[in-house]
């Protein structure tokens, strides 16, 4: 296939062209006849009773059309926002799950909450209206802390208690007794701070509804849309699925804050069927902060147990896990099956037990975000491994190198439920020692300090499972879906390919990479394949993108459709060369008989205007097909950090980072780097500046970018990236999914050179200047 | 954002009788803090009278020892100005540091010391290179212009013309950022005037301040040392999620030391 625009190509994104113009079509560039506007009553108390809610004066303001409550929409016998993942605690019951209505009805819960829905002709107008809402709460005393919300009284009513679940993975008893014998074992305290995903384009959701046919039609800013159809329709029960478009146009990221079912879409769609109108909402920024789910947020005790050797013999890890005031689509899975189940790491670690309470609190709910649970599992692992070769004296990357998985113990089944197919982290941590020169660190470190900085260096050897996932094994686990998808190719009669996805496209460039993998597949040129996506209307059905799963899923699925077309016209083209079959062979983008050659394209013709055509077989030549995947991917890599910090403010400059990431077969090795690199800042974001903080009230204190720090370009150094290669062993491209390694594997390492230059393991993330200071001056 | 009229006079006089006449005015020049307080619904002024475009306002001039700048200057204007670079290139620093390319765009001088955010970077030059500021209907020293948190000496309707500042033999800016907003959590200027040493000091109180002791600390010895112990201003310091009290006043000192120590080095 060809070598600019084939699998492994560097091919320049093809949808940059309208995104870097300003011609991209987000949900708010749309607009249609009749359309009116949303504002949402949000709670000003992070948690009070609703007592009663005038809207006697916002109704009577110039284009004001209605008020909707929660009150209204149960009368309606809208569905509660469902938890799409059930989780067991450990004495087998199932995790408590509060109801969670998408407006508040008589209590609100976090700050922020929505609890009612204004519509008018114009947005200064459902602005006016909004203000002018009066409603009359009662406030009760909120549970904020994570730590403590165990043992404070229950938030929701009809509940006994805040916790969720008791959840538990591994043996304990056995975890204990290696501890028990261990020759030296390391106790590390770490909190996972809470972070704001901070997509650059706001949620927003434009519904309109047809009374002539009932349809609705909802357009939208989600990483999923058929599923936000399906959870719609068969939960929420605005309308059964034929009824329902849902459409996600251009997004302007999501970092999984777009895969959730929102109050605000579902109730806009709703109410669009009662005021007659489309309604648009747009969610302003400092609505985004307090509305969209949140990240992180994990208080753990950690302990690791080493023999004489170095030899890891247990990890035992105890975490409490802010879930929020509800449960978010996934919120339940991301501090259980996607966190405990990465406790192995890279190490052959044999005992292992993990135990984690979920919380309520009275906080925005908490959920999936770029990594979700493999980095706070990360940070436990290559937080206290670091720990443990500075109190044994042992240097980080050889402790590391000894406990490693090693090439020939693959396929490796961990005490932790999972079983990786393959990898070599010897081989990635062997190149970024190298990129970094390691052996070059003491004299940089002496650099540093002739300039009154400390250097430190911290290793991050991570693994991640992603491609979620075999949908039985998900299923058997609690999953309320499963997670295979969808994909379709369709060879137009002319031979020009449209290819159709279930995954999604909000920044990651599938319009280009699925190109490439069908072109190179099927042997046409990349300019004649187009890929549509993100419409229920036109791709059949799929699960969306999360969870590094697009071309480890949502690509295989293309090359089974693909596989397909080709086994078809090897039939028709075996008629029409008068041959067999089986003697037929397609090789770039042609069949071939001895010395016949056929073109897809003429072969395609031919099967749309089938005069010379197999008698048994249908005109056309389009496939779809299912793909579920057999296991996990399990991308991996080493990251090495190097932080100066200035002594006399605590400044923590992050000078130099190495990424080498194992993420198999690579498609488009631009796209590839720059997912690494977003997902680099992202992890820079968490460990040196991104804090989600509530005050004693329940009050968000970082509710907008004056005190919520987001990464810049000059936070981060320039990246050093490359990559290793051990194709995956179960899917056809080879592929692992590279688009949350960076996020995943930086917090860890860059803490861990924090930790290290400044000489104390107590370093919460964010490490942030008065912090860092602190700890060097002992104050 | 509510409703307002917008006017848009020619003449400085024009623009005083608008907002005398006017139920609930307000100047507008950069907007930069100004229109967010209004689309936040937390403003609504009834009228908009928009300073562009006042000869009165404009112009940047060197003479006699004295840098002039027009209240209607944008940060970026100052930052790539000349007259400012020859003279006060320490100023022209400071300018290039404010927020972001948006932000120094368009906010400017005069809307920022109007507005005296205790975080701006302005006050501290203002004050330690002892500024004169020049309103429709007077000149108000630098001393007596900043008053407390977003409070200055401005009357109701007063606009500030342009600032008038002293050109020192030699000044340096340190500013610590906010990490979030880029605001300064603290900054300092240190200005030698042939060996009488003026220090304004921004960020770390509920408005620019003066930094006595370290002026005489360092009128007596220039050197980052002269420092170590002097007396910090006497202000309640501000405290936030970004640096508590005991940290800004440590900064301030680190940044005094600093900013002696580049002007000390300067040629
Ligand atoms: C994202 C962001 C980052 C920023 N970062 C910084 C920073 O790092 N450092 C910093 O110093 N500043 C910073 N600013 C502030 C900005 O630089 C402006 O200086 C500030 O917003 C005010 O100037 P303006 O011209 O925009 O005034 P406006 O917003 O137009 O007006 C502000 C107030 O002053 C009044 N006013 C305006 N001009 C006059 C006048 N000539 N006479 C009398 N009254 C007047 C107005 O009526 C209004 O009350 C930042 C602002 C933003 C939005």
């Amino acid at each position: 296939m060809s070598a600019e625009t084939g699998i492994g190509a560097a091919v320049k994104r093809r949808e940059d062209l309208r995104f870097i113009t300003g011609r991209g079509t987000y949900t708010d560039d749309l607009n249609v006849p009749g359309q009116t506007y949303g504002v949402f009553l949000r709670s000003p108390y992070a948690r009070a009773k609703i007592n009663a809610i005038d809207a006697a004066d916002a109704l009577q303001v110039d284009g004001a059309l209605a008020v909707f409550t929660g009150q209204d929409a149960a009368v309606d016998g809208l569905g509660d926002l469902p938890c799409g993942w059930l989780v067991k605690s450990k004495d087998g019951s199932d995790m408590v799950s509060a109801p969670h209505p998408p407006l508040a009805v008589s209590q609100v819960n976090y700050v922020g909450e929505p609890y009612g829905l204004v519509v008018a002709e114009s947005l200064a107008a459902a602005r006016e209206a909004a203000e002018l809402v009066a409603a009359d709460f009662e406030e009760l005393t909120p549970v904020v802390a994570a730590a403590e919300a165990a043992k404070a009284s229950p938030i929701h009513e009809g509940l006994e208690a805040n916790l969720a679940y008791d959840w538990e993975l591994g043996d304990e008893a056995a975890t204990d007794a290696a501890l028990a014998a261990a020759a030296h074992v390391t106790r590390l305290d770490l909190t996972n701070n809470r972070l704001i995903p901070n997509a650059i384009e706001p949620r927003a959701a434009l519904a309109t509804f047809d009374p002539t046919s009932g349809e609705y039609e909802l357009r939208t800013t989600s990483q999923n849309p058929h599923l936000e159809r399906l959870v719609l329709s068969a939960f929420v029960q605005i309308a059964p699925e034929h009824k329902l478009r849902v459409v996600a146009p251009d997004v302007g990221g999501g970092f999984g804050s777009k895969i959730f079912v929102y109050a605000e879409e579902t109730v806009v769609t709703w109410a669009a069927a009662k005021v007659g109108r489309p309604i648009k909402w747009t969610a302003e920024r400092s609505e985004s902060f307090l509305a969209d789910a949140h990240a992180r947020d994990h208080v753990t005790h950690a302990e690791l147990g080493l023999d004489e050797a170095g030899r890891f013999t247990a990890l035992k890890v105890r975490t409490t896990a802010n879930l929020g005031a509800y449960l978010s689509l996934f919120g339940s899975s991301v501090p259980t099956f996607l966190y405990g189940t990465l406790l192995a790491g890279q190490y052959k670690t044999p005992n292992i037990h993990v135990q984690t309470h979920g919380v309520y609190t009275n906080t925005t709910p908490v959920d999936a975000y770029r990594g979700a649970g493999r980095p706070e599992a990360t940070f436990v692992v290559e937080r206290i491994v670091e720990a443990a070769a500075r109190e044994t004296g042992r240097d980080p990357a050889e402790l590391r190198r000894l406990n490693m998985i090693e090439p020939g113990d693959f396929p490796y089944e961990t005490p932790v439920a999972l079983v990786y197919d393959t990898g070599n982290y010897q081989a990635s941590l062997d190149r970024a020692l190298q990129l970094v020169d390691y052996g070059g660190f003491k004299q940089r470190r002496a650099a540093s300090e002739a300039e009154g900085k400390r250097r430190g260096i911290g290793f991050s050897c991570y693994i991640e499972a992603c491609g979620l996932a075999p949908s039985q094994l998900a299923i058997q686990l609690g999953a309320g879906v499963g997670l295979y998808e969808s994909g379709e190719i369709r060879i137009n009669p002319t031979g020009s390919v449209t290819v159709f996805t279930g995954s999604h496209s909000h920044g990651q460039g599938h319009e280009t990479t699925f190109a490439q993998v069908v072109s190179d597949k099927l042997g046409v040129p990349f300019d004649d394949v187009e890929v549509v996506h993100g419409d229920t209307g036109r791709v059949e059905f799929g699960l969306g993108t999360y969870g590094s799963r697009s071309l480890a899923v949502g690509g295989s699925a293309l090359i089974s459709a693909a596989d397909k077309i080709i086994a078809k016209g090897t039939r028709i083209a075996a008629h029409m060369m008068q041959a067999e079959p089986d003697n037929v062979a397609f090789e770039e983008g042609a069949f071939i008989s001895g010395n016949q050659r056929l073109t897809l394209q003429e072969v395609a013709f031919a099967s749309y205007v089938p005069a010379d055509y197999p008698p048994d077989l249908e005109p056309g030549l389009s496939e779809k097909a299912f793909y579920d995947p057999e296991n996990f991917t399990y991308p991996a890599g080493a990251h090495i950090a190097e932080v100066e910090v200035d002594e006399a403010t605590g400044v923590v400059q992050l000078v130099n980072f190495v990424a080498v990431d194992d993420f198999g077969h690579v498609i488009n090795p631009m796209i590839v780097d720059g997912q690494v690199h977003g997902g680099l800042a992202q992890g820079a974001g968490q460990a040196l500046l991104e804090h989600g903080i509530y005050d004693a009230d329940g009050q968000l204190t970082t509710g907008s970018y004056m005190d919520y720090c987001m990464p810049r370009a000059d936070d981060v150094p320039d990246f050093t990236v490359d990559t290793t290669v051990t194709p995956c062993t179960h899917n056809p491209l080879g592929a692992k999914g590279c688009g949350e390694a960076g996020a995943i594997g930086s917090p860890a390492a860059i803490i861990n050179a924090v930790t290290d230059a400044v000489g104390t393991e107590d370093i919460a993330m964010p490490a942030t200047p008065e912090q860092v200071w602190r700890k060097l001056h002992g104050l | 954002m509510n409703p307002f009229n917008y006017h848009k006079p020619s003449t400085l006089a024009e623009a005083v009788a608008l907002h005398r006449d006017a139920e609930d005015p307000a100047y507008l020049s950069g907007g930069h803090t100004l229109l967010p307080t209004m689309t936040q619904r937390l403003a609504a002024p009834s009228d908009l009278i928009d300073l562009e475009g006042l000869a009165e306002l404009t112009g940047i001039a060197a003479e006699d020892g004295t840098l002039s700048i027009g209240a209607f200057t944008r940060h970026a204007e100052a930052a790539a100005s000349a007259e400012v670079a020859g003279t006060l290139p320490a100023l022209a620093e400071l300018a290039e540091g404010i927020g972001d390319a948006q932000v120094r765009n368009r906010g400017t001088i005069g809307g920022s010391l109007a507005n005296s955010d205790p975080a701006a970077d302005y006050p501290a030059a203002v004050l330690a290179l002892n500024a004169v500021i020049h309103t429709d209907r007077r000149q108000i020293a630098a001393d007596d212009y900043f008053r407390g948190l977003f409070e200055t000496a401005l009357e109701e309707g007063e606009i500030i013309t342009r600032i008038d500042f002293a050109i020192p033999s030699r000044a340096a800016y340190e500013k610590f950022p906010n990490p979030a907003s880029r605001y300064a959590t603290a900054g300092v200027m240190v200005a030698d005037f042939n060996g009488t040493v003026r220090v304004g000091v921004t960020g770390a109180g509920p408005c620019g301040c003066r930094a006595h002791a370290f002026e005489a600390a360092l009128s007596a010895h220039l050197d980052p040392a002269a420092l170590d112990a002097a007396e910090l201003p006497a202000i309640d310091f501000n405290s936030d999620l970004h640096a508590s009290a005991e940290y800004r006043a440590h900064l301030v000192r680190v940044l005094a030391q600093r900013a002696t120590a580049r002007l000390v080095a300067a040629p």
